[in-house]
């Protein structure tokens, strides 16, 4: 495995030695890593190479077999307020629409009315969702959204308590190319405001120039990690 | 830190896309603290209640189930009203607990699309939140169906208590919070498995036995007049204080299982 050649910063998620049976098939075959914090990390593989599975250990909804995971030195779970997790499904209820499912959301974290100058939780909620390039006032409930109005909702959702470590999977699938770059340069600024960013994708393209490292999985492990996803072309033939 | 700049609305989405994906959102709004318990509870079970107010599918299942229960089996017997009596309680009874089977399964496969379980376990909600709306739901669907069918079992099985009419409401109370609460927790079970809406009455019905007598034998006595139906109202009180207490303690697992 080759060195990242981004500069060193702080570790703010640890995996270590981690493995992951679902039965017999190990989805993670001791994967150790570090990632560091205010970092824009972009993992990639083949279908079946274990990057959602890492998502979700990170994120607390698949539990380890072995091994161990710390965010900021808490287990995941305790650390569920620095955490926003988007999936590949939406996440959300396709009976309401964007604000009723984003302030169910809010209440969830607990983020209450306005206190010492802060915003209501429903200005907060429609400030997240023009955030994500969306009209707060549409009233469609959430399924009868196109996929791409979809991923965005689902892009607020997971911000929405403002966390300092975004974990999304596959969050420009069935997103025409503009949304995406919109998207992508969303998280690019949430990046540079010192948040720690982990996208699993199949179009990298999209992140050159963006994401701080490519990370590539095969078979459950870690192969390489890379600062740019063009590098893996050469260093995987080595 | 702003909000972002006004926006033309073009069909849902911004048109003014640059200011639109705006990621300076305000710090000074995540006022966060720790979520009140029953806060938590009362805005998950608004949600739901609002969700099937929407739909009507557990509802309107459980209504239309409950009332062929009662049309076929008052063209199947021609009872008399002492016969009547002493059978009705095992009828409503049993009626209610196959129709809540629909409104348990409902509970949970709503939760199960789009994996939106997931975004709870991901927050720091409290699962016995989640478990105690999700009872509370189901308490008060079944609650209305009762109110619904009570009449048209009074008036198809010429019914009249000749017992203390009023120790029917607690007997009612407690018989659903027990049919509830047990049904909820084996929903949550066989959330995972593959055939889950046969794995729930296989996992609910035995357990459930000693709260059905109970519930049955009560409506009996209420009904018939005969003697006092205290003993099986503290039975039920009792099977509920159980369940629920062994419910919310198993819940978490039950929750963060894989």
């Amino acid at each position: 495995m080759s060195a990242s050649a981004i500069p060193a910063a702080p570790a703010i998620v640890t995996v270590s030695n981690v493995v992951k049976q679902f039965g017999r098939f190990a989805a993670l075959r001791g994967v150790t890593a570090e990632f560091d914090a205010g970092r824009f990390h972009v993992i990639l593989g083949d279908n079946g190479a274990g990057k959602t599975t890492l998502l979700r250990a990170i994120a607390g909804l698949a539990r380890p077999t072995r091994g161990e995971i710390s965010i900021a030195g808490k287990a995941p779970h305790d650390a569920c307020r620095e955490l926003g997790y988007m999936a590949h499904p939406s996440l959300l209820y396709d009976e309401m629409s964007a604000m009723e499912n984003l302030r169910y959301f809010a209440r969830l974290y607990g983020i209450r009315g306005r206190v010492d100058g802060g915003l209501a939780e429903d200005d907060l909620c429609r400030e997240v969702i023009r955030a994500v390039g969306l009209d707060p006032e549409l009233a469609r409930p959430v399924g009868q959204y196109s996929q791409g109005m979809r991923q965005r909702i689902s892009l607020a959702r997971a911000i929405l308590h403002d966390p300092q470590i975004l974990l999304l999977d596959e969050p420009f699938s069935n997103v025409d190319v503009h949304s995406a770059r919109e998207m992508v340069a969303l998280l690019s600024s949430m990046r540079d405001q010192g948040r720690t960013i982990f996208v699993v994708t199949h179009q990298p393209s999209l992140l050159e120039g963006v994401a701080d490292e490519f990370i590539w999985m095969e078979a459950g492990q870690i192969v390489d990690r890379t600062a740019s996803c063009a590098n893996r072309g050469t260093r995987g033939r080595e | 830190m702003s909000i972002a700049r006004p926006v033309v609305r073009t069909g849902g989405l911004v048109a003014e896309n640059k200011e639109a994906m705006n990621p300076s959102l305000s710090q000074t709004a995540r006022k966060e603290g720790a979520p009140s318990f029953w806060s938590l509870t009362w805005s998950t079970l608004a949600k739901d209640i609002r969700l099937e107010w929407r739909s009507k599918d557990a509802l309107n299942a459980m209504i239309f189930f409950s009332l062929l229960v009662v049309v076929i089996f008052s063209f199947s017997f021609d009872p008399n009203a002492e016969e009547s009596r002493a059978i009705a309680g095992g009828l409503i009874w049993v009626a209610f607990l196959f129709a809540s089977i629909v409104a348990l399964n409902q509970t949970w496969a709503r939760e199960l699309r789009n994996q939106v379980l997931d975004a709870y376990r991901v927050s720091p909600a409290p699962p016995t939140s989640l478990f105690l709306a999700k009872a509370l739901g189901n308490f008060i669907l079944v609650t209305v169906l009762e109110a619904v069918m009570a009449p048209l079992f009074i008036a198809f099985y010429n019914l009249r208590a000749l017992g203390p009419a009023w120790q029917l409401i607690p007997v009612a109370v407690l018989a659903t919070w027990a049919l509830v609460v047990n049904g909820t927790f084996f929903a949550a079970m066989s959330l995972r498995t593959r055939s889950r809406e046969i794995m729930l009455p296989l996992l609910l019905f035995p357990i459930s036995i000693p709260a059905v007598q109970s519930m049955v034998e009560a409506t009996r006595i209420i009904l018939m007049g005969d003697g006092s139906a205290r003993f099986d109202i503290v039975l039920l009180l009792t099977y509920d204080v159980v369940f629920t207490t062994a419910s919310l303690g198993l819940f978490e697992t039950v929750l963060h299982a894989e």
